[in-house]
């Protein structure tokens, strides 16, 4: 347990991806297994264990300390488990209590029963090890880990690619021995389940100067829909839904799920569609919030997929032909399925780069993000080969708005105000519609820190308020409601594109000008 | 009824028998000083009575005229009438108890007090008393600060693992900062360390008092010379961690000592990376242990969080009180 609670001390105080990364890497290589396993799993939502509810661990600490001390202490730590390894009273010398111990144990044991079982591990650990034993059976560790970054770490540790270890991934439960052991140098692991994740293909960005020197004709076009890009694959009665990155996202999408009558994997667009009408990305986004969601949810927000690929049909696989077959191969395919939720992305016609830049101009819905173009010869070729497929994005939305707060950055940052909080007018006042950290050069990022420090109304802790003053030029993907927002927007990938020291505060934009880029609501 | 021999008053605890104050926060005729932290000893009194080194650290932070007058206690006095004695609180260089009697009546005020071992000061000695007065910064009973050499190998073993990051440690100037050095010492860091500006006369002075802190160097170096840093341990007031100053080290590992580094969101907070419990005040489990060994027939209670001592009290069958006195400041930066 030592080594696991370790761990999560680091990565919960580990701000960056990398660095994260780096603890995990160092774990995964030192740590036993099957330890390591089921640290995996418990990082990255897999360990599925008796969960001890609030109440069970409240009635448990009762026993131990006086109700109205828990209370107060409770009030000052904030959070439930914090508070309970810290407040245990600990009796004798502690005892290392061995994680794998823990977790058979817990898997075992009825929900109703693991109050006292808690309380006896407590006793014989110490501060640190009692946050992680009571973080994992409460079962939200929240330390910025999903499965990618756990995948990627693993891909660090031993020769298997990433890539390689994401095929494999879903077919095994933890503690992943046979995975384990691949890393290590044994046999790879033999397809465990059906309907396995496959890396998906991925794009490169482009623009019409560099499309220029291509022959049109190589390329065939198809609109870039704005919803999330995952795999359907459906195998031997197994069928999983994944995301991009080979998250299983089936549970959340019972009604695409039902549909998946084939035999094959299919590559598409997970959209909410009514009808032929595509609904904005934020009805989606309501979706993609629930982990199992309710029937009027399900009527009011129909899911489906707009296909773009097949890489399986049946036995064979079909991603070594050209693109050109595999597309005949889909749409043949897709005759067969519910035309409800399934459909196929068209193909859009065009004989120069201009003709399709224009109807990347103008294109029939608010939900398409650009165009994308794939070379009618090549393969599916996993991960992000640069030539086959690109993607000819629409020009960002761009506004005006006035930086209202300031953070201060981490790691390289240090000490620099790199984070802010941008607002637009409404009325006489302004009201903030976004947050943005990157996009600045190191000079850029000394004036900005100056800035912030000369024009500081109040602090409030790591952020500070400024006084309205400094125009910045966003860049942002695309708009959506939001009744998290005071503003009633979100924006999507919004970053700084310039800094306009020379404009005055009062001819930022209005809200009203990003109320008329919200997509319709029918 | 006999007129009470203490009673907080807007500027701190007065005593009205001998006409003084306890650590007053404003400007008062006579003060009687715990301590040299600035929430403790501020400037401006007409005459000061102090331990002598509480007395030079507060010429070093307010320059030599401070006060009207200054009086070094040497012993067991009489203050208008009311005895006055000093002992070892065991929270910083120079620090005390202040006990007072009149009239067989005994007060002890024991400022800040720790009682983990701490070079830089002789231990905190029980005084027995009527009245015993507490402070109660970490009094919850989730604060139980853990082993400082524990701690200090948190740092070590942080410094090995990314020895190509500056470690940038946040202490208070009087007392931590150099606690922290002690401290790295004894884990057998004897490379040079780098204090901040805002550190150098007080770590000067404990090294005149014969606390030996090692090589230390300025660490005002320009930009080139912090980005040369590699494997360096550089100590600042963690104030500096929110000026410009911090800029000039590349990708630094922030850490900061305090107490308040047991609870996972005040890190976060701060943005600290490294945090290290490392503290000069009581925490819970000694200070119910003293208040146990003083046994004192009346408990007070001056700043912090008294609604959880006062519940301890409660279930202990003690006598206690809030004070509720203004001015202290959780910890002084």
């Amino acid at each position: 347990m030592k080594a696991f609670a370790v761990l999560l001390e680091r990565l919960a105080f580990t701000p960056g991806r990398n660095a994260k990364l780096d603890v995990l890497g160092d774990y995964l290589r030192h740590a036993p297994d099957p330890e390591r396993g089921y640290a995996l799993a418990a990082l990255t939502g897999e360990l599925e264990l008796g969960r001890a509810q609030p109440a069970v661990l409240r009635a448990m600490v009762g026993e131990r300390v006086d109700p109205e001390l828990f209370a107060l202490s409770y009030d000052y730590v904030g959070d439930l488990a914090e508070t309970i390894a810290l407040i245990w009273p600990q009796e004798n010398t502690a005892q290392d209590v061995d994680l794998v111990e823990i977790v058979e144990t817990l898997q075992d044991t009825p929900k109703t029963r693991v109050g006292p079982l808690i309380a006896g591990w407590l006793d014989r650990l110490e501060p640190s090890e009692r946050y992680a034993l009571l973080k994992l059976a409460t079962g939200g560790l929240r330390v910025g880990v999903s499965a990618r970054l756990a995948r990627v770490a693993l891909a660090s540790v031993g020769t298997p690619k990433l890539e390689e270890i994401e095929e494999i991934w879903h077919g095994l439960s933890p503690p992943y021995q046979p995975l384990f052991d691949w890393i290590a140098g044994g046999e790879k692991p033999e397809r465990a389940g059906f309907a396995p994740f496959r890396p998906v293909m991925l794009s490169t960005p482009t623009d019409l100067e560099a499309l220029n020197d291509l022959p049109p004709g190589d390329f065939a076009a198809e609109w870039k829909w704005d919803g999330i890009r995952v795999q359907a694959v459906a195998e031997g009665g197994e069928r999983r839904l994944y995301s991009r990155t080979g998250e299983d996202i089936s549970g959340a999408f019972p009604d695409v799920v039902a549909h998946m009558g084939f035999e094959g994997a299919l590559d598409g667009e997970l959209i909410v569609r009514r009808g032929d009408q595509v609904a904005p990305f934020g009805d989606l986004q309501k979706r993609l919030g629930r982990k199992s969601p309710g029937k009027a949810m399900l009527a009011s927000h129909p899911a489906a997929l707009r296909l773009y690929d097949i890489l399986t049909e049946g036995e064979e696989d079909l991603r070594p032909l050209p693109f050109e077959t595999r597309r005949t191969r889909l749409e043949a395919f897709v005759a067969d399925l519910n035309p409800e939720r399934f459909d196929v992305s068209e193909l859009l016609p065009f004989e120069t780069w201009d003709d399709l830049a224009s109807l990347r101009e103008a294109p029939p819905e608010v939900v398409i993000e650009g165009v994308m173009l794939k070379r009618r010869d090549t393969p599916y070729m996993a991960g992000r080969p640069k030539g086959p497929w690109f993607k000819w994005k629409r020009d960002p939305r761009i506004i005006d708005a006035v930086i209202l707060y300031a953070q201060r950055g981490h790691g390289k940052r240090s000490g620099f105000y790199s984070d802010f909080t941008f607002g637009v007018w409404d009325g006489d006042r302004l009201v903030p519609v976004g947050k943005a950290y990157s996009g600045f050069t190191d000079e850029e990022l000394r004036k900005l820190d100056r800035f912030v420090r000369n024009h500081t109304v109040e602090r409030f802790g790591p952020v500070r308020s400024l006084s309205p003053e400094l125009v910045v030029e966003v860049a942002f993907e695309g708009l959506n409601r939001s009744t998290r927002h005071k503003s009633g927007v979100a924006m999507r990938f919004p970053r700084i594109s310039r800094i306009r020291w020379d404009k005055p505060a009062g001819e930022a934009d209005r809200i009203d000008t990003l109320r008329a880029m919200l997509p319709e609501v029918d | 009824m006999a007129e009470p021999l203490l009673i907080p008053r807007p500027e701190g605890l007065y005593c009205p028998s001998g006409n003084f104050y306890i650590d007053p926060s404003r400007p008062v005729a006579r003060a009687l000083i715990t301590h040299g932290h600035a929430d403790h000893a501020r400037a401006g009194h007409g005459h000061v009575l102090a331990t002598r080194q509480t007395l030079e650290i507060m010429a070093i932070r307010y320059g030599k005229d401070f006060a009207g007058q200054r009086q070094a206690y040497e012993g067991p006095l009489s203050v208008g009438g009311v005895d006055v004695s000093f002992h070892p609180a065991g929270h910083v260089l120079g620090s005390a108890q202040i006990a007072i009697t009149h009239r067989g009546q005994r007060i002890v005020a024991s400022g800040d007090y720790a009682r983990v071992s701490n070079p830089s000061c002789a231990p905190f000695e029980p005084v027995p008393c009527d009245t015993f007065i507490t402070e109660a910064t970490f009094a919850l009973p989730v604060f139980k600060h853990p082993d400082p050499a524990d701690e200090m190998a948190k740092l070590m073993a942080s410094m090995r693992a990314a020895p190509e990051r500056p470690h940038l440690v946040g202490a208070y100037a009087l007392g931590k900062a150099q606690r922290v050095i002690m401290l790295a010492r004894e884990a057998g860091y004897d490379a040079p360390i780098y204090i901040h500006g805002a550190l150098q006369k007080l770590c000067d002075y404990h090294i005149e008092q014969g606390i030996p802190l090692g090589d230390l160097r300025p660490a005002t170096m320009n930009k080139a010379e912090a980005r040369a840093l590699r494997e360096a341990l550089v100590i600042a007031p963690p104030s500096a961690f929110s000026s410009p100053w911090v800029q000039r080290f590349a990708d630094p590992v922030i850490s900061f000592a305090s107490g308040w580094m047991q609870i996972r969101a005040r890190a976060r907070q701060r943005g600290v990376e490294l945090p290290l419990v490392i503290s000069d005040h009581i925490d819970w489990v000694d200070l119910t242990r003293t208040v146990r060994e003083v046994a004192p027939s009346e408990l007070w209670i001056t700043h912090g969080r008294e609604e959880a001592l006062m519940r301890w009290a409660e279930l202990e069958g003690r006598v206690a009180r809030p004070l509720h006195l203004v001015g202290y400041e959780e910890e002084p930066e």
